[in-house]
């Protein structure tokens, strides 16, 4: 069954706060990786293996560059 | 002390040891005599034939905030803990970056970082190593990362020689800022290696105490039945600043850090060279480079490793070098060993002795070797005596390194 939006913002939340410390609530989908959050690249490629995990959705690094907000890493494991 | 020489002032001090989290922890355990030695609870303590070691008082990871000690080795973690308290205790409001250095180093780096990284990668591939592994495992991270905390672009380096690292890396600093590169660095060092691996082989080359029935006597320098060092982590870090710098901004100052000596044995890669020539010409250096006279030394805080080799030969060349009278204590006895660490931690309890005019005691001691003859502190602390006094800290490592680091009372 597809998870929803709010199911995967949740998600993703999670793995920030896990990894960066930010709090999950502060993690919404308009917001920018580098210029909202202060995630730098080393940060990211965490966040993408542990996205994989929760999610089961591989992202390829040539897809990762691609992902400046947490909307479209939602996009991305909506398909 | 020459006239035109820079005077550089220790201004900050910071330790997290088996004796406590902080400095003021760890030294009133050390003046009160106790032992951070334990025995190791951990499953893979049957795969070895040592049974303890000197585990940190205070576990790093309970200090720092999660995301921060999850991309920092446990090397780095005690580090950044020890050089935050330097650094506040320092009180340096305002220095300029470029004049700020760091010297920080390890014996053996990030270690435990390589190893799990290893099994990470075997089992799950490639793509699943942190993306920190690199700067976890570098021995220069502990430097890198303190750099980057408190700002310093004059220039961040990692001294590393076993376990005279730490004292290494302060001597370093002292010449950092008397050759005009620096008014303030961050110098010490940091080690974290407590894991079955290292302590194999270190019991592969019998340098390993095996009291096992006793964990907390077996780090027992100049004891007649001393079998071997107590292998031990932590931090000690210290901010060092020119005089000058120091006074400008009304800084407390704890002490002098006269001048460091350092030289090598040219002998064996592990044993020490068995006349002592090597740690009596650092001796010798660090007075001239301090302008003092072994007269002027009144506590020495030895190496004193609890093996079998290097203690009494240590005696030798102070009473040699200095003379016997400076009481000489082996606050190892108590901390177990820190490899890259111990010369951090021990540069910081001879600050401290000077600035509290207080030797610490050395426990342990039941039936005390032949050969010596110098005025050793056995048991309980004694008091140094009052006016200009200076001391000196030794710290000798594997590879045949000699360094004494002197410092002077106010």
């Amino acid at each position: 069954m597809a998870m929803t939006e709010q199911e995967i913002l949740a998600g993703i939340g999670k793995i920030i706060n896990e990894i960066t410390g930010i709090p999950a609530a502060e993690v919404t989908p308009e917001k920018n990786f580098v210029d909202d959050l202060d995630i730098d690249s080393l940060s990211m490629v965490e966040i993408a293996v542990a996205a994989q995990d929760e999610f089961g959705v591989e992202i390829p690094d040539d897809q990762l560059k691609h992902l400046k907000t947490v909307k479209d890493v939602i996009n991305f494991i909506q398909g | 002390m020459s006239k035109d020489q820079v005077r550089v002032v220790v201004t900050g001090l910071g330790a997290t040891t088996p004796l406590g989290g902080d400095v003021a922890s760890t030294w009133s355990a050390l003046l009160a005599g106790r032992s951070g030695v334990r025995t190791i609870t951990e499953d893979w303590a049957d795969s070895v034939p040592v049974k303890f070691a000197a585990f940190a008082a205070v576990d790093p990871t309970e200090v720092l905030p999660r995301p921060e000690a999850r991309r920092l080795d446990r090397a780095e973690q005690l580090a950044l803990v020890a050089a935050r308290e330097a650094w506040a205790d320092a009180g340096i409001e305002k220095v300029d970056a470029e004049r700020l250095g760091v010297v920080v180093g390890s014996g053996i780096g990030g270690i435990t970082t390589i190893l799990a990284a290893y099994d990470t990668f075997k089992e799950k591939g490639w793509q699943r190593l942190s993306p920190f592994t690199v700067p976890m495992l570098m021995p220069n991270g502990p430097a890198g990362w303190i750099g980057i905390e408190v700002g310093a672009r004059a220039g961040v380096h990692a001294t590393v020689s076993a376990c005279a690292t730490g004292a290494e890396s302060i001597g370093y600093a002292i010449e950092m800022i008397r050759s005009g590169r620096a008014d303030v660095v961050v110098a010490g060092g940091t080690e974290a290696a407590i894991h079955p691996l290292n302590i194999g082989s270190f019991a592969a080359m019998r340098a390993m105490s095996t009291r096992n029935d006793d964990p907390q006597g077996a780090s027992r320098p100049w004891d007649r039945n001393r079998d071997g060092f107590v292998l031990g982590e932590g931090a000690g870090i210290v901010v060092l600043e020119s005089e000058e710098h120091a006074r400008a901004r009304g800084a407390k100052v704890y002490a002098v850090a006269a001048g460091v000596g350092y030289s090598a044995d040219a002998h064996h890669i592990a044993q020490p060279e068995p006349t002592g020539a090597g740690v009596m010409l650092a001796m010798r250096r660090a007075l001239a480079n301090s302008g003092l006279t072994g007269q002027d030394i009144k506590h020495v805080n030895a190496h004193a490793t609890s093996t079998p080799a290097g203690d009494v030969v240590e005696t030798v060349a102070i009473k040699e070098v200095i003379g016997g009278h400076p009481l000489v204590t082996g606050t190892k006895s108590m901390t177990g060993h820190l490899l890259g660490g111990a010369g951090g931690i021990e540069s910081v309890f001879t600050v401290l002795a000077l600035h509290e005019r207080i030797a610490p005691g050395t426990i342990n001691v039941d039936d005390l070797d032949d050969g010596i003859e110098v005025d050793l502190v056995l048991g309980t602390p004694r008091k140094l005596p009052d006016g200009q006094i200076a001391a000196i800290n030794n710290s000798f490592g594997f590879g045949g390194h000699d360094v004494a680091v002197a410092f002077t009372s106010l």
